[in-house]
């Protein structure tokens, strides 16, 4: 893929990751309908994002349709600077996208 | 003509059982996904869905950081942090969602505490967060008040 749909941004601090992650994605409610049609627009959300730190699982997140338009996600780990970041995502749809990256 | 009859029961029974078990397959595939919990219409079904148990203890040492007033119900940013010892899953449900629950953050080994996302309220309610420690389930809400819904539209 050209362009991830993942931005990560990963900082330690006194022994601390902070990760703080944007992925691009509609999160569809399945709820609302197209103005045009007046079809309703099908869910489409992730539902499942993963998070490795030196390959060894940290946090993995399930997710509903009531997490917020192109997510954002945080979250905290005990682990030092140059540690090597992984996160993936998986939408009810079956796409997914995984990024790896380094702890500044 | 019995027979011809026969023939076409057991062709449709097995069909059917086809079709079961084509059925059964595919909820093992995307069973990683707890589609019983997050349908849930009830803040109680959701939970049980979710963590196995609609009980949980009130506490302090759990805190919710969300805004007071939420303009825009489609995102409303919602953190989530913990002094109590060995968190291993945060759930978030918003008590007046069409389906409550939100999202359910599971930490593994050296993850803290602590988790941060954005979410959408349908309405003014109440944001739960439960943090689960040794086998336990904390609790702690704050309320929300939302001016636009962000569900539906």
């Amino acid at each position: 893929m050209a362009k991830s749909s993942i931005k990560v941004r990963a900082k330690a601090k006194n022994g601390v990751v902070t990760v703080k992650a944007l992925i691009s994605h509609k999160m569809e409610t399945g709820l609302r309908k197209d103005k045009k049609t007046g079809k309703v627009i099908p869910a489409h959300f992730i539902e499942a994002v993963d998070c490795e730190h030196n390959g060894t699982a940290v946090m993995n997140a399930e997710w509903g349709v009531a997490i917020s338009k192109n997510p954002y996600l945080s979250f905290k780990f005990a682990g030092a600077s140059g540690d090597a970041v992984k996160l993936t995502w998986k939408d009810n749809t079956g796409k997914s996208d995984t990024l790896e990256t380094k702890v500044k | 003509m019995q027979r011809r009859h026969f023939l076409k029961n057991t062709m449709a029974t097995g069909a059917v059982a086809l079709a079961a078990t084509s059925g059964l397959l595919v909820p093992v595939q995307v069973l990683a996904w707890n589609k019983a919990a997050f349908d849930a219409k009830d803040v109680q079904s959701a939970m049980k869905g979710s963590i196995g148990t609609e009980l949980t203890e009130a506490s302090d040492k759990i805190n919710i950081k969300a805004p007071d007033i939420a303009e825009n119900g489609a995102v409303v940013p919602v953190t989530i942090s913990s002094t109590l010892a060995g968190v291993t899953s945060i759930t978030i449900l918003s008590e007046k969602n069409g389906t409550p629950l939100i999202g359910k953050f599971n930490l593994k080994g050296a993850a803290e505490a602590f988790v941060a996302t954005r979410i959408k309220m349908g309405k003014t309610s109440n944001v739960i967060a439960i943090c689960e420690s040794g086998g336990k389930f904390y609790s702690a809400r704050k309320e929300v008040k939302v001016t636009i819904g962000g569900c539906g539209g």
